[in-house]
């Protein structure tokens, strides 16, 4: 039971350190075997297959990337790409993570709203739901013509891709607690609010964190999206546009931004993973890895 | 205690009546139950499964209603009794909350009162020390056998001081001998507090052993057939449960078991335990 922090936390890293040199080693293995000629000063290795997937243009070469992260972003600046993107990132995360802080507010009490009352829960539900049937290309361009090309209407998308996992698992999560424990804060005659603060609440927030966790990787898919056409030109969604319109002329900058939100991604995933460990620690409970 | 000739009973249960609505159906859970239950009593209520005692016990404690007649807990209504928090309650699941320490277990019900954080923690100490437990309060409850959990649903049950501690099956899901130890802890506790105790179970030795009187009820409808009178010297111990007197007891809460045939087939309806779970939780 009891394992030792220091392997505890290794384990992960190198389970995906392994994994990384394995996609590595698919990747250039599949253009060693099917892609472009690969060139140096001294040497041409001629692939003997042709794989279409394989070429510079779809699947550029991992150093290429790499070396297109330490370039400068464009021609004469002082700014390398890595830097460029990691400026960027941090600039959607900010706006991912006001989304993502108001979307969990707002799928809290969405849920603490309908676990009291089941009218409002049978009257809203069904436009919860309808509300992420609609694709979020769809609602961008709407919501930023309501708030105006604006961080405030990319924080909007990112708030409407968050609470609705919130929303759908607290709902459960603060109905989990077992009835016999409702009893017993009912034989002290506890308070609805008493009940909420000290047994729904607790009890839902093992919920709570899978949805967070779902809602941290959507909240900057939503932010991403909603860059372009919020008009936000310091973030990673204008990036991408950018670079996909150089695409021919420099794969590597779209698959480096790729990377980029990809980390992104992970980090923001993983701050949470670290948060819902030190908040259910102490349960007893078997937690998975991540 | 009033100076008047007769005291107030802690519980005065008259002419109650209790029925649930099961489908198109309606079942007869109670009918015509009346008990008295003097300050300092040790009362357990024993029968078959459907006779009713859990819901009489919940009908005590105001977790469900009676369909008619009355139900007093220190001369006022048991509803008025509970927002007086004038009640302890143990389950036979612990109900602890994993989130918690065993210590801030026990607290719970104290910040409930709204009991300020230096008399929280003295009253904790206290509780556990009770229940033998102080080595154990920064552990979580994961951390706690069976028996050991139950102890600190106990205590939890006890910080308020309670007037009456009402135990619904509390040593149920544990095996024999912990059973046995919880049982001799359980007489320790009431002795020395004084607390009032309603202790619903299924097992005969247990309620002769515990009580100082024993409510034998019978099932469909569920009545209260026979009081038995438990009279065996206080404190007992594990001598008490060798004494010829204790197997007379045990023989008699027999008989008065088996005389309206209470022992017979387990019924076929729905369980008054699970009504009791599906119609009380508001």
């Amino acid at each position: 039971m009891p394992r030792s922090p220091e392997r505890g936390w290794l384990r992960p890293i190198v389970t995906f350190a392994v994994f990384a040199a394995f996609l590595f080693v698919i990747w250039e293995g599949l253009k060693f075997v099917g892609g472009d000629p690969w060139r140096t000063e001294t040497w041409i290795w001629e692939p003997p297959l042709e794989i279409w997937l394989a070429s510079d243009l779809l699947l550029p070469h991992v150093w290429d990337i790499v070396g297109a992260l330490a370039a400068p972003v464009q021609r004469g600046s002082d700014e390398s790409l890595a830097q460029f993107l990691a400026g960027a990132a941090f600039y959607t995360w900010r706006e991912a993570a006001i989304g993502f802080l108001l979307g969990a507010t707002i799928g809290i009490g969405l849920a603490a709203l309908f676990v009291h009352s089941k009218l409002m829960e049978r009257a809203l539900v069904p436009y919860v739901i309808a509300s992420q049937t609609i694709p979020i290309i769809a609602l961008a361009p709407m919501i930023v013509f309501a708030f105006g090309p604006n961080v405030l209407s990319v924080v909007i998308i990112a708030t409407y891709l968050t609470f609705f996992p919130v929303t759908i698992a607290m709902i459960s999560g603060l109905r989990s607690p077992d009835p016999r424990a409702l009893e017993l804060m009912r034989s002290y005659a506890a308070s609805r609010w008493s009940v909420f603060w000290k047994v729904r609440m607790p009890a839902s927030l093992p919920y709570l964190f899978t949805a967070l966790k779902i809602s941290a990787t959507a909240s900057i898919v939503g932010a991403i999206v909603g860059e372009g056409p919020g008009g936000i030109p310091n973030g990673l969604g204008r990036a991408i546009i950018n670079f996909n319109s150089q695409y021919i002329s420099g794969p590597e900058k779209l698959w480096a931004t790729i990377v980029a939100c990809a980390i992104l991604g992970i980090a923001f995933f993983t701050l949470i993973r670290i948060a819902e460990l030190a908040a259910l620690r102490g349960r007893g409970l078997r937690t998975e890895a991540a | 205690m009033t100076e008047s000739s007769q005291p107030t009973p802690v519980v005065r249960v008259s002419g109650v009546d209790k029925q649930f609505t099961v489908g198109h159906g309606i079942t007869t859970a109670l009918d015509g139950i009346d008990l008295e239950i003097g300050r300092g009593e040790f009362v357990s209520l024993i029968g078959p499964s459907g006779c009713g005692k859990s819901t009489l016990l919940r009908l005590i404690g105001d977790l469900t209603a009676p369909t008619a007649g009355s139900v007093e807990v220190n001369g006022k209504p048991a509803h008025a009794a509970r927002l007086g928090r004038e009640y302890g309650m143990v389950f036979q699941a612990p109900v602890l909350f994993e989130w918690r320490s065993v210590s801030d277990n026990v607290k719970l019900p104290l910040e409930l009162l709204g009991m300020d954080r230096s008399e929280r923690d003295a009253h904790a100490r206290e509780m556990l020390a009770l229940v033998e437990l102080s080595d154990f309060a920064s552990h979580h409850p994961y951390q706690l056998s069976g028996g050991m959990q139950q102890r600190v649903a106990i205590a939890r049950a006890l910080a308020i001081q309670p007037s009456i501690l009402l135990m619904d099956e509390p040593f149920g899901a544990l095996d024999e001998m912990t059973r046995e130890r919880m049982n001799t802890e359980v007489l320790r506790i009431w002795q020395q507090t004084g607390t009032t105790i309603v202790f619903v179970t299924h097992s005969i030795p247990e309620a002769v052993f515990l009580s100082t009187r024993v409510a034998v009820m019978s099932a469909r409808p569920g009545r209260i057939t026979h009081v038995v009178d438990v009279a065996l010297p206080q404190p007992r111990n594990e001598a008490t449960r060798e004494d010829p007197r204790y197997f007379r007891h045990v023989t008699e809460v027999r008989e008065a078991l088996r005389s309206d045939g209470a022992l017979g087939a387990e019924p076929a309806l729905v369980s008054e335990e699970r009504m009791a779970a599906e119609g009380g939780i508001g």
